[in-house]
């Protein structure tokens, strides 16, 4: 779907972006993560042309992006920023519209998807009208979705998107956002500099530093197999809960029928039972220390 | 003239000159304006992509602003003539800054993350530009106007220094005159233009720009420019063009005589007499009111009408000074006087061509003529006390307050200081009932018509009489202000109307009268 290649970027002296190639399969979450500095914001602007790469090609469905006019390339794009980017002269409904009216929609239509976005992410209509001055962040965050979600586009470019808000915000937007079906079908490539968000929402997650990628992968083999000392090092802190996060039960517990439950989201889910079934958290616990000796 | 005349008489009076005025300064301001928005934004949006110029422009038009406005009028006279054309440009100049300043300030404060997910989003740099940082800036981008707007309808009353008209006309006329109302009905319509002006666009500048169409704020736009040119001053219809003075706009002894007694009819134009010599001299006025020892007489080889039904009055100068000085400094008065007889008016128009023209400092002018004349004595050292020397604004004033700097230092034990530059007839003589300065030079017709205000019989009476004019201000000074006129200095500066001597000639124009028969004539 998305094929990086060997891209450079330079600004000035500093080599931001130093010969990196990586690949996003349809549907996937691919996740750029590092701190501050370390390349990915210019390597994700660089896949709609907001950066112009020195040398490298970015691929799109197999084409060369170079190849076609950016307004009508980003059109294509779904982009979500970290400060949200609403226009703040424009109300909620104004603000939505932009990429469809820029593709010249029908306003019935425009209507229509608004809607139904706005009952997907639990967005109050009488918001419709008011100023995003007038929102939350997380209401804010959320429409900033709506808008990039509005003309359906099949990739997703989110820049930090939970960033600005404070911490018990982040947490529920972002399950929120995990659950909706509008991206489960998206290819999304998505900054942050936050690893359990990275554990969170990626597929797969392309460790950056300096410029370069330290490694590529699944959570699971950044924790378990890591390429070199700087990615063992970066997740020493929180270790026992990204493992906890990477590891599904049913990796542990083959009878375990659902197949997309972390050990830390069913220890969420026992630890809430009025009665806890002390015996059901210890056969995980102890399949899991099984699981790490293996 | 009738001293008790309120001021809503003047305005209703005057009220053609005051609309025509009116029309006149919301044509300039608003024609100044219009041009100075069509090139200001552009380049306030040029500085904001190009930010290595934002520095130079902002410098360029921010020294724009800081030249003085007359200064900045007499520059562009010898390239635009005089009229609407230098007003407009010097008004354009002044507007430039804030506009060019609050369109760049208002762009480059608009949230970069609100332009970066306009770009992200697939929207062009136009579309960015009109529908992003356009709307954002537009409550800055008004405040630039709205000062622009301000400062215009102020700097709009130098036009009439040039003939562009506008209401400063009377305000200039009246600080001439002496007389307040005229001074009111001038600078209170321009005080309620400015107010009005700025509050019109304060509604604009509330407009929400993204719900209406750009064709609402294009058309009026335009409507008011075209309409602006209708309310300049259209001129230059008839055989000639007369350029005088607002002060010898207003006065029975001016122009109001010239049509009384002349019946002169010729179409005129207000203008400052720092650039009407000259506006003659190149043909753009072909008769000016100008004084007759002025020493641009000589340099523009203008002649002067002979002055044949008499309605000048005599202009021979003599310092007034307070009582209470001479009562202080009893020698004074002896000093004072030692400067009568040596100047007539050839000697006056040839030390006023050194300064005028030849650049020479009242200084130096005066010095030389003292040495010339053997009256200069070194200084004295001083400690007896200080006279204040004042003067109006113009070369003649400054030479005769340097000639009497060196007699009293030369012969007193007086120290002295000069307040020159005191601008007009009013000016001065409030510094001097005020306290603020001991005498100036002054002229008997000045003090006879401006300052006493005689009823017309008087006028009649006295017009031409050279003594009886003296005695009347000698005796009306002394009971009114307790200010005594000394000996008068010899030489008479009094009104007159000029020509080029060329054309004076070739139409066989020598009086007034003659002038009148030629414009009568068809």
């Amino acid at each position: 779907m998305i094929k990086a290649e060997n891209l450079i970027r330079k600004f000035g002296s500093l080599v931001a972006v130093n010969d990196i190639s990586f690949e996003v399969k349809e549907g996937e979450n691919l996740i750029l993560l590092g701190t501050s500095g370390c390349g990915k914001t210019t390597t994700l602007r660089m896949i709609n042309r907001l950066i112009e790469p020195d040398s490298g090609t970015v691929f799109i469905d197999g084409v060369d992006v170079r190849t076609r006019q950016p307004e009508e390339l980003r059109r294509g794009i779904g982009y979500v920023l970290q400060n949200h980017g609403l226009f703040p002269h424009y109300t909620v409904a104004e603000n939505i519209a932009i990429v469809p009216r820029l593709l010249k929609w029908q306003p019935t239509d425009i209507r229509k998807r608004a809607d139904e976005l706005f009952h997907k992410l639990n967005l109050d209509p009488v918001l419709a009208d008011k100023y995003p001055a007038a929102l939350s962040g997380g209401q804010q965050q959320r429409v900033g979705l709506a808008r990039s979600l509005m003309v359906n586009p099949p990739v997703l470019l989110m820049d930090e998107p939970f960033g600005a808000l404070d911490n018990l915000t982040r947490i529920s937007i972002r399950k929120e956002f995990k659950a909706l079906d509008e991206l489960v079908k998206k290819t999304v490539i998505m900054v942050t500099h936050d690893v359990q968000e990275a554990f969170e929402m990626g597929d797969r997650i392309c460790l950056m530093d300096q410029g370069q990628i330290k490694q590529i992968g699944t959570p699971e083999e950044l924790l378990f197999y890591p390429a070199n000392d700087f990615v063992a090092d970066f997740f020493k802190e929180q270790r026992l809960q990204l493992e906890l996060k990477s590891v599904l039960v049913c990796e542990l517990l083959p009878e375990y029928s659902d197949r997309t439950v972390s050990v830390w989201e069913r220890m969420e889910q026992l630890l809430q039972r009025d009665v806890p079934e002390g015996s059901a958290i210890e056969d995980l616990m102890s399949a899991f220390s099984a699981y790490k000796k293996q | 003239m009738d001293q008790t005349q309120s001021f809503w008489q003047f305005v209703i009076q005057q009220s053609d000159k005051l609309w025509s005025q009116t029309w006149a300064h919301i044509g300039l301001t608003l024609i100044s304006l219009v041009i100075a928005i069509l090139i200001a934004v552009p380049v306030g949006i040029l500085i904001t992509r190009k930010q290595k110029l934002s520095g130079i422009v902002l410098g360029f038009a921010g020294i724009l602003q800081t030249i003085p406005s007359i200064a900045l009028l007499g520059v562009l006279i010898p390239f635009l003539g005089i009229g609407p054309k230098p007003a407009i440009l010097a008004l354009f100049l002044y507007a430039l800054l804030p506009i060019i300043r609050n369109t760049y300030t208002g762009i480059m404060e608009v949230n970069p993350a609100v332009v970066d997910a306009a770009k992200g989003m697939g929207m062009s740099r136009w579309q960015i530009l009109m529908k992003v940082e356009l709307p954002l800036a537009f409550p800055v981008l008004m405040a630039g106007i709205r000062t622009a707007t301000v400062i215009n309808v102020g700097v709009a009353t130098l036009a009439a220094y040039i003939a562009a008209g506008g209401l400063g006309e009377f305000i200039f006329g009246g600080i001439a005159l002496n007389n307040s109302n005229m001074i009111l009905a001038g600078a209170i319509p321009a005080a309620l233009l400015a107010i009005l002006l700025d509050f019109l666009l304060s509604l604009v500048q509330k407009l929400n720009l993204k719900s209406i169409r750009i064709s609402y704020l294009v058309l009026p736009f335009i409507f008011i420019t075209l309409s602006s040119f209708y309310l300049l001053p259209t001129q230059i219809g008839g055989k000639m063009l007369g350029g005088f003075t607002p002060e010898f706009m207003g006065r029975e002894d001016g122009y109001l005589g010239l049509k009384k007694t002349y019946k002169l009819g010729i179409e005129t134009v207000v203008i400052s007499d720092a650039v009407m010599y000259k506006a003659a001299f190149e043909k753009k006025l072909d008769v000016i009111s100008g004084y007759s020892t002025d020493g641009r007489l000589k340099a523009y080889d203008l002649v002067i009408l002979k002055d044949d039904k008499h309605i000048f009055p005599p202009y021979y100068a003599a310092p007034v000074v307070r009582q209470e000085v001479l009562d202080q400094h009893p020698e004074l008065e002896g000093v004072l006087n030692l400067l009568s007889g040596f100047i007539n008016d050839s000697t006056m128009t040839a030390l006023n061509y050194k300064v005028d023209q030849l650049k020479e400092t009242p200084e130096k002018v005066a010095l030389d003529f003292a040495k010339a004349h053997h009256f200069y004595k070194p200084a004295r050292v001083p400690g007896k006390g200080t006279i204040r020397i004042g003067s109006k604004i113009f070369g003649e004033q400054y030479i005769l307050a340097q000639l009497y700097k060196i007699l009293i230092r030369g012969n007193t034990d007086l120290d002295v200081i000069t307040k020159t530059g005191l601008g007009g007839t009013k000016i001065c003589f409030d510094a001097l009932t005020n306290n603020q300065i001991d005498f100036y030079p002054e002229y008997t017709g000045t003090g006879f018509l401006v300052l006493l205000k005689p009823d017309r019989k008087t006028i009649n009476r006295l017009a031409g009489d050279v003594k009886g004019v003296y005695s009347y201000v000698s005796d009306g000074f002394k009971q009114q202000f307790n200010i005594k006129w000394l000996k008068p200095i010899g030489f008479n500066n009094a009104y007159a109307l000029m020509m080029r001597r060329e054309q004076a000639q070739s139409l066989q124009i020598e009086t007034i009268t003659d002038l009148t028969n030629h414009l009568n004539q068809n």
